[in-house]
């Protein structure tokens, strides 16, 4: 074979292929739209509604009263009341991590790319809030708003959108010190010209795996503050204040506490399995004798 | 004698970043004697530092053994358990890595990490270790050997760093050393006394060694034998005189054609008549730096009352060692690193220093090319795209005309019009630089800024990016201001050369002035310091007081007096180190910033001190 | 140099705290109404609010009041609860021990157990230990520290009937009592706490493990036990304080649920009654007090990685 450096080499289309998602991997998906599936059509695939109370048995058994999974402590069908919970549980931490990340990607992407007197002053204000623990600032804002759904809402989108705003500057400042940007000002480009073709494709698909994340630290955190009853109120129900109102039935060993916590397990762990597997297409190898 | 080392039709693969695997080593063999240096050489990719990496039964992560057999001293390596390997590793085969600032561990002094190699492989008790250690630390004349072992790894320079990686690996006595591109990271003045070192250790321990690296003239410096290597393949194998002078293989033909030769005042450079023209681009008492502005000053100052003319339609290249502040200079130039004093002069209007205050036709008219292909490019767009935006931006063309000019454009840097299409990614590094020039001739500029355009690429791809830029500033009425710390490149096509020393001129003016004496002083240490390839330059450089000079290999920056006098042999005590050395103006405006006279410059390189 | 570093820390440290403060006291001027509303709910009439509000000294401006109470917080004195009229400080002294119980035993159990599992993890990657642990940390991570509790007090209070479910306290309680009053709640936050730390344990491990300098070591023919040891645990020692720092967020929050779960009377359970109640005066100093731990902590962390870090401790 005779090489021949220097010449044009054959034009290597490289595809760009994921590393096989594995059956854990359909699961995941599967769950994910299972939920969504459930949220979307509420309504219709439920058998009761939200609050009607169909038996006068308190936690009643799985199966019991033609009951699929049961009834909570007031008598009402669980099943229903875990479909319309994924309707509130979802809805709400995808508007929160939604509001987050509007919030967090402009004002981040605008520190990074402005820099100076601009991205000093935002960062601090940010820093400022990333020095609570997310908690603590979750129970100020709610001891202070008070606990309606859009309180809710702007309270965990807020939180999020502190940390939304690190990874976003971040990212923005990683790519200003990329040659093309360098280029693209050295040429003259305005910096809005830049945010929008330069920093912004590249910045797509980092954010897109995080905005997994955030979703699940959302949920999480709505979950918790309903859980201890700060967070969503009657009449409506999300999955952690079921788990609240069921606590009761712990001692009998009650369906209707652990499914609901459950249900959120399901959802967050899929995420973070999907964004696990997405990350660890970019690690870094490490001797293979440090393996064996 | 029978060999050392013998690899028998090795075959490796390495793992692409999508996962499948990719021959990287197909069917070597070679041999290494005792006593003698065995070079492999090669472009990236060849597979040089695998195949050295496989004689201490080592693969990268990424990379797997597939077939062939190594065998060290009758003993095939590959098959040993981890245990073995862990003993013949270290003791019997020694590593000397590319860079010695990420080899050595920042956690721990530099003597516990040299005698760690005695101490698990249990070959000497500790005090004799220690004792070895100041030996070889003084025989490869680093300063303060009974001391340097109680130093950090970054409380210690580069060059040194790399000659005590040289002393960890001869700490058991190894048989064989594998030197893996050992100088790549080091500038050229500090290069020589390294080179030196090694080729020490290797004469007095009297064993074998792998020289993996791609600059030939260190080769010839190095090398008893040459191996030339190609996609994994050997191509050519023989002695070193006969590889260099005598090639047989069409590739290693074409490697030698690619090398400058070094620097010499007749026949480099193209002569024009230079200081008759007004120049299109001048530097005045330029200061620049990066960190906030105290009091008149940056954080840390990068570049010094630097004056630079660049005359219309000419070639100038810029000169000088990491960290002089070249690069800084061509951020001053296209308004990305405002200066703080001084002034950046177009045509004789003085342009605001602030990109962002400079007009677009202004800005047009200086275009800028960057060092690194990989990144100079957004992933997400197509060569259309990045070719099309100046074009659009500055020309205000669009549609049909835009992509005819882009198609253009390309023929212009001798690609195909149909690379249009393509994503950066899908491009060869040399490809790549093409349309990054490209793309800076869109703008269709009086001045191009080129930042270390070939410095990333290997030999023959650079070689013809330098000879791109050649025709391109014939046919062109463009200026090219070409940095570098490759003298031989600079050289070879510059018209005028300007020798940047710790952020200062230290010597401006013609080519072939600025290659024959009278010389600044540092310029004539790193004309010296350029290898030449023919064997025995290396002896014959370390003759000269030059040697001497590279010894010091701390650049100090931001020193009173002139920034050369630790390392300079002209050095007037009282004088060099407190004040500004003053500037003589000789014919064609050649400068020289010196206290001494113009008469003791005279001195040519390479004569005894 | 490495004193002025650790001085700016603090100082720093000492600002964020006082920004905090100010953030936490005048977020509450944003809303309608003030103390005495709270006080007094809607029944209230004006003279009797104005009354209160002369009392509180609500007329004064908000910086007079902040600096007071902030001059309170400096001294613990932090006033009275809306509800009750009790001393905040007395409340807050009386359940603090518990709390610190809590999550020292936590910290004491998980902190070793993490650092040593991450650390095994990362010496054998794609082992079957590694997957396991990976894998079996995935899965905590992504449960709500509710489900943790729910399904411990399922197993070990009602199937095996071995420690109570509901962690009351008597007056004098002996050692066995407190063992197991303590002991569900403990386990809940050590299996919260555990798996974020041991993740991130391993991936600073690894990180370090994939540089020139460990090849190099594996090149000179060093033992495994010690290029993990000597060469790598050094340079992953600051990464590792860190990872232990950041997650005491975790063990905070893990705090706050596990105290509501177990009825356990605690700080974090005052203060989620403060918030329900709307109790501001407590809300505010239990807040102060967790963030302050919490800032405390964070510098410790940073102060350990400034010492131990060898280009500050051997300047050139």
């Amino acid at each position: 074979m005779s090489p021949a450096p220097g010449a044009t080499a054959a034009p290597v289309r490289r595809e760009f292929r994921f590393p096989p998602l594995g059956v854990y991997g359909y699961v995941c998906i599967a769950v994910l739209l299972f939920w969504l599936f459930a949220a979307l059509f509420a309504p219709y695939i439920a058998p009761h509604t939200e609050s009607a109370i169909v038996t006068g048995t308190s936690f009643a058994p799985i199966g019991d009263e033609g009951l699929l999974l049961g009834s909570d402590y007031l008598g009402r069908d669980l099943a229903s009341r875990l479909i319309y919970g994924a309707r509130t549980t979802l809805t709400l931490a995808l508007v929160a991590t939604i509001l987050a990340f509007v919030l967090g990607v402009v004002t981040g992407f605008i520190a990074g790319i402005a820099g100076g007197w601009t991205d000093s002053v935002i960062s601090r204000v940010v820093d400022a809030f990333i020095s609570f623990p997310t908690i603590m600032l979750a129970l100020l804002i709610v001891s202070i708003f008070g606990t309606s759904l859009a309180a809710l809402v702007c309270a965990i989108g807020f939180i999020e959108a502190t940390r939304v705003f690190r990874i976003s500057r971040a990212l923005a400042v990683n790519t200003m010190t990329q040659d093309f940007v360098e280029v693209a000002r050295a040429r003259g480009e305005s910096l809005w010209w830049i945010l929008w073709n330069e920093v912004f494709p590249n910045a797509f698909v980092p954010l897109s795996t995080d905005f997994g994340l955030r979703y699940t630290f959302s949920i999480l955190l709505l979950s918790a503050l309903s859980f201890l009853g700060l967070g969503v109120q009657p009449p409506y129900a999300d999955w952690g204040s079921m788990v609240k109102d069921n606590m009761t039935g712990i001692f009998v060993g009650a369906a209707a506490v652990l499914l609901p916590a459950l249900a959120i397990f399901t959802v967050t762990l899929s995420i973070n399995f999907l964004v696990d597997w997405n990350l660890a297409r970019a690690q870094k190898d490490i001797s293979d004798e440090l393996v064996k | 004698m029978s060999a050392l080392l013998r690899i028998e039709d090795l075959h490796m693969e390495g793992r692409r970043p999508t996962g499948e695997w990719m021959p990287i080593v197909r069917g070597v063999s070679l041999e290494a004697r005792r006593g003698e240096v065995l070079a492999l050489i090669g472009e990236s990719g060849a597979g040089k530092s695998t195949i050295a990496l496989s004689s201490l039964a080592y693969a990268r992560p990424g990379c797997r053994f597939t077939g062939g057999e190594v065998l060290f001293d009758g003993t095939p390596v590959l098959d040993l358990s981890l245990e073995q390997k862990r003993e013949m590793r270290g003791r019997r085969v020694a590593y000397i890595a590319q860079s010695a600032a990420a080899a050595f561990n920042v956690a721990h002094t530099l003597a516990a990490q040299i005698t760690e190699g005695p101490a698990v492989h249990g070959t000497m008790p500790q005090a004799e270790a220690d004792t070895q250690m100041v030996d070889l630390a003084r025989r490869m004349r680093l300063p303060e050997p009974e001391r340097i072992g109680r130093k950090y790894p970054h409380q210690v320079s580069g060059g040194q760093l790399q000659r005590l990686l040289a002393v960890m690996a001869m700490s058991c006595g190894p048989d064989l050393l594998v030197f893996d591109e050992p100088t790549t990271a080091i500038d050229v003045t500090t290069q020589v006394e390294v080179l030196a070192a090694f080729k020490d250790v290797i004469r007095e321990s009297g064993a074998a060694a792998l020289y993996v690296t791609h600059d030939l003239a260190v080769v010839a410096q190095m090398a008893d034998r040459i191996i030339v290597l190609y996609g994994g393949e050997i191509m050519e194998q023989g002695g070193t005189d006969q590889i260099l002078h005598e090639p047989r293989h069409d590739y290693t033909r074409q490697l030698m054609a690619a090398v400058r030769p070094p620097p010499r005042a007749s026949g480099s450079g193209a002569d024009l008549e230079s200081s008759a023209q007004p120049p299109v681009l001048s530097l005045q008492g330029i200061d620049a730096g990066y960190g906030g502005v105290k009091g008149g000053k940056p954080g840390v100052q990068i570049l010094f009352d630097v004056d630079v003319d660049i005359p219309r339609g000419q070639a100038v290249g810029v000169i000088g060692e990491s960290g002089c502040g070249k690069s800084t200079m061509a951020r001053v130039i296209s308004g990305l690193t405002p200066s703080f004093e001084g002034e950046v002069r177009l045509d004789g209007k003085t342009l605001p220093p602030d990109v962002k205050h400079r007009d677009k036709k202004d800005l047009q008219r200086v275009q800028l090319v960057l060092q690194m292909p990989d990144v100079s490019f957004n992933p997400k767009k197509l060569v259309a795209q990045a070719l099309g935006r100046p074009l659009e931006f500055y020309l205000g063309m669009t549609g049909a005309e835009r992509d005819r000019r882009v198609g253009e454009l390309l023929n212009m840097v001798e690609l195909p019009a149909d690379y249009a299409g393509r994503f950066p990614h899908e491009l060869s590094g040399g490809e790549k630089q093409r349309v990054n020039l490209a793309r800076a001739l869109a703008a269709e500029p009086d001045v191009i800024l080129c930042d270390e355009v070939t410095s990333a690429l290997d030999t023959v791809v650079g070689a013809a990016i330098i000879k791109l830029l050649e025709s391109l500033q014939e046919r062109l009425d463009t200026a090219f201001v070409f940095i570098s710390h490759d003298l031989s490149t600079v050289a070879s096509f510059a018209n005028r050369i300007v020798v940047l020393y710790a952020g200062r001129v230290a010597e401006q003016g013609p080519t072939r002035r600025i290659l024959s004496p009278p010389y600044h002083p540092y310029t004539r240490l790193l004309l010296s310091s350029v290898p030449e390839m023919r064997t025995g330059w290396l002896e014959d450089h370390r003759a000269t007081r030059e040697a001497e000079q590279a010894m010091a290999d701390v650049v100090n920056i931001g020193l009173t007096g002139c920034p050369f006098h630790t390392r300079c042999p002209l050095m007037i005590p009282g004088t060099c180190d407190v004040k500004r050395p003053p500037v003589h103006r000789l014919e064609e405006d050649h400068r020289i910033a010196c206290h001494r006279e113009i008469g003791e410059l005279q001195e040519a390189p390479g004569v005894h001190g | 140099m490495i004193a002025n570093l650790i001085v700016r820390r603090l100082v720093l440290g000492v600002i964020t705290i006082w920004v905090m403060s100010a953030l936490v006291f005048f977020g509450i001027e944003i809303l309608p109404g003030d103390v005495a509303d709270a006080i007094l709910g809607q029944g209230a009439t004006e003279e009797t609010l104005h009354a209160i509000r002369e009392e509180l000294g609500l007329y004064r401006p908000a910086y007079v009041r902040y600096l007071d109470w902030l001059g309170g917080l400096l001294r613990g004195e932090v006033g009275e609860a809306l509800g009750t009229g009790r001393s905040i400080a007395e409340m807050i002294g009386i359940r603090l021990p518990t709390t610190l119980t809590l999550g020292g035993l936590t910290a004491a159990i998980a902190v070793p157990l993490a650092l040593s599992l991450g650390l095994i993890a990362a010496m054998y990657p794609g082992s079957l230990f590694d997957r396991a642990i990976t894998f079996g940390t995935l899965i905590v991570i992504s449960g709500p520290e509710f489900l943790i509790a729910t399904l411990l007090v399922m197993l070990f209070a009602i199937e095996l009937r071995w420690v109570p479910a509901v962690s009351y306290l008597s007056q004098d309680p002996t050692f066995q009592q407190i063992a197991r009053a303590m002991l569900l709640p403990v386990m809940t936050l050590v299996f919260a706490v555990l798996a974020p730390m041991t993740r991130m344990t391993r991936s600073a491990v690894l990180n370090v493990m994939a540089s020139p300098a460990i090849e190099m070591a594996i090149l000179k023919g060093v033992p495994r036990m010690r290029i993990v040891l000597w060469h790598a645990l050094p340079n992953a020692f600051a990464p590792i304080v860190n990872v232990i720092a950041i997650n005491l967020a975790y063990l905070i929050t893990g705090v706050v649920v596990v105290e509501v779960i177990f009825s356990f009377p605690g700080v974090a359970k005052l203060m989620v009654d403060g918030v329900q109640s709307r109790d501001i005066p407590v809300v505010q100093a239990c807040a102060m007090l967790f963030c302050a731990i919490y800032i405390g902590f964070y510098i410790l962390a940073d102060v350990i990685s400034i010492v131990s870090n060898p280009r500050l401790r051997h300047p050139k």
